[in-house]
């Protein structure tokens, strides 16, 4: 007798060939439909901005005449800005990380926590603005300095780094911690020796992520009453600046087209800047990613 | 891969290591220049906050204050009027931009903090009215016209509901944002802060209302006039019948006031007791409206007449 009849097999065999090969190129249209828009989007700013984009324009401050401005104080500021919100974002996300994962028993009120700060994460960012605006440039009179800006910035993005923090420290293998506890190790140097080294390239990644968007946010700085007009540099953390995303708003706003074209240029210098964090952060990433 | 990789990296690395060195280059350039100034060299802080509208005149004017006077640190942001009157009323900046006049409750504020403030005129704007190129019915509107045109009443607006020659087609609205100060002026003059019809457009970026009109053959659409006149090839501008014939807004009818009622005042608040005891704001605003005519051209807006100006120059000797 003949289990498999061949003649139907044969016969369903072709819309299955062609039912996978269609959705083959479905995917693949998709995929270029995206790669489509980032294309014309580069294309556009690269063409509109690239005239101006040159040392001058890194060097000078912003002016009425587009030919004389430039990016020089905004560029400075948003590296102070990231200067503050990179550590301050990391520790307090990490340590928070590690806490939830670690140590803190598995109970309502843990589970609370977490839940909320997944829901942090979609909060808009205008609402930190206000926050911000509150507590750190009234409240605490830090006024529109970088320290306000970046505590601002940090508390936006910890939800972020929290949440990919948390993944990546479950992630770590259980037996790694057993054998560690078995050798004798205490909590904190398993902590520190094995889960810290094999959860870091995860760790980056969402940090990578977070920092990028502090980079690009334009709306909490705006409602911070951030300057957008600065004639001198910051010195101390408590001097105002300016940033980038700032600086391209204010452009694209203006009636003239020449200034639509400086922020073309802008936001090429910001693209610059992210593409060289995310570069840095993939080579610590995959110097620890060998180790396991 | 590997060595694709690292490639990139050097590529990228040595890219940060231009920018840095650029910066690092530009700190002792500026003070060169400013040795041979025979004028006393201030210190200070000077914060501005305020209007965006107003923002281009101020950032022109810091821009050349700053090579005259290296030493004053002078910020300047762009929170809108109401927002900037916030942080004034907080006491965190000294001049405050404004493109309408105070509101009594900000003034209250103020009082309340104790506060003393001279307001300085800096410049006219026009809000330019405007339609599509291809439109080629509307000339002039008179007030009552846009007053019909802008304040909703339930029903859908169409052209021959002004001028009974014009096309039986729906109105397309564009109008600035209700949190900017073009807003809030039009809603004075025009809509007596009666709701504006529903279906408007309403965006915060001018340049979206600008390329709205320039899109739709029924649209009309105001901004200030900076806007209308980068775009004078591909817009068209109404004339504006205000009781006295039509008006266009171009420069000599808006500085001379005959442009009105659409012709607004630009300002920026001063904080008297900072013009008092701090000697580089004093500075500043003389700098301010002794520049302010030149300045404010420069960047799309029209100067006020000369004699006010020196008025308010006059004004600002006797607060110090």
């Amino acid at each position: 007798m003949n289990l498999i009849n061949h003649e139907t097999v044969v016969k369903r065999m072709k819309s299955r060939l062609s039912k996978n090969s269609i959705s083959k190129w479905i995917f693949f249209a998709l995929t270029m439909f995206v790669l489509l828009i980032l294309g014309i989007l580069l294309f556009r700013i690269f063409s509109q901005g690239f005239g101006y984009l040159d040392l001058q324009f890194l060097q000078s401050l912003p002016s009425r005449k587009p030919e004389n401005a430039g990016v020089y104080a905004a560029l400075i500021g948003t590296i102070w800005l990231m200067a503050v919100v990179a550590p301050v974002s990391l520790l307090l996300g990490v340590g928070t990380a590690i806490y939830l994962e670690e140590y803190a028993k598995d109970n309502v009120i843990t589970n609370f926590i977490k839940v909320n700060i997944s829901n942090l994460a979609g909060v808009p960012s205008i609402v930190f603005g206000l926050l911000g605006l509150t507590v750190f440039v009234r409240a605490l009179a830090f006024g529109t300095s970088v320290l306000a800006a970046g505590l601002t910035m940090s508390l936006l993005v910890l939800p972020v780094i929290i949440v990919a923090a948390q993944e990546a420290i479950r992630a770590v293998p259980n037996q790694l911690r057993e054998a560690s506890f078995g050798l004798g190790a205490t909590k904190w140097q398993t902590i520190v020796r094995i889960v810290l080294p094999a959860a870091i390239p995860g760790i980056l990644t969402g940090g990578i992520l977070a920092l990028s968007r502090a980079i690009g946010e334009t709306a909490p700085l705006v409602v911070l009453g951030m300057p957008l007009f600065l004639a001198f540099l910051p010195k101390t953390l408590l001097d105002s600046i300016t940033v980038l995303p700032l600086q391209i708003y204010n452009w694209t706003g203006r009636p003239q087209v020449e200034f639509h074209a400086l922020a073309a240029a802008g936001i090429i210098v910001l693209l610059v800047m992210l593409i060289i964090m995310n570069s840095i952060a993939v080579l610590i990433r995959n110097k620890f990613q060998k180790r396991y | 891969m590997k060595s694709f990789k690292k490639l990139a990296l050097t590529a990228m690395m040595t890219g940060v290591l231009a920018i840095t060195a650029a910066c690092g280059a530009q700190g002792t350039e500026g003070n060169k220049e400013q040795a041979g100034e025979e004028t006393k060299q201030l210190q200070g802080e000077i914060k501005i906050d305020g209007s965006s509208t107003v923002f281009p005149i101020m950032e022109a004017v810091v821009e050349e204050y700053g090579m005259t006077q290296p030493g004053v640190k002078v910020s300047v942001g762009s929170s809108g009027t109401g927002g900037g009157f916030k942080a004034f009323i907080a006491g965190e900046t000294e001049l405050s931009n404004a493109s309408r006049p105070i509101k009594d409750e900000e003034a209250a504020g103020l009082k309340e903090k104790g506060i003393d403030f001279t307001e300085v005129k800096l410049a006219f704007d026009g809000l330019s009215v405007v339609v599509n190129k291809d439109n080629d019915w509307v000339e002039s509107l008179t007030i009552d016209d846009l007053k019909k045109i802008w304040i909703e009443d339930g029903t859908t607006k169409k052209w021959s509901d002004i001028n009974p020659d014009w096309p039986a087609e729906e109105i397309k609205l564009y109008s600035p944002g209700a949190d900017s100060g073009t807003f809030d002026y039009f809603d004075e003059v025009i809509l007596d802060e009666q709701p504006i019809v529903q279906k408007a457009t309403l965006s915060e970026d001018d340049n979206i209302l600008v390329q709205g009109v320039k899109g739709d053959k029924n649209a009309i659409g105001y901004f200030g006039y900076a806007y209308y006149a980068e775009n004078k090839d591909s817009l068209k501008v109404v004339k504006i019948d205000g009781g006295n014939g039509p008006v266009e807004p171009n420069n000599k009818t808006i500085e001379s006031g005959e442009y009105a009622p659409l012709s607004r005042p630009l300002f920026t608040y001063v904080k008297n007791s900072a013009i008092k005891d701090q000697e580089e704001v004093y500075d500043f605003v003389k700098f301010l409206l002794e520049n302010a005519a030149t300045l404010s051209e420069d960047v799309g807006y029209v100067k006020l007449p000369e004699a006010d100006y020196t008025k308010q120059l006059d004004t600002l000797e006797t607060l110090k």
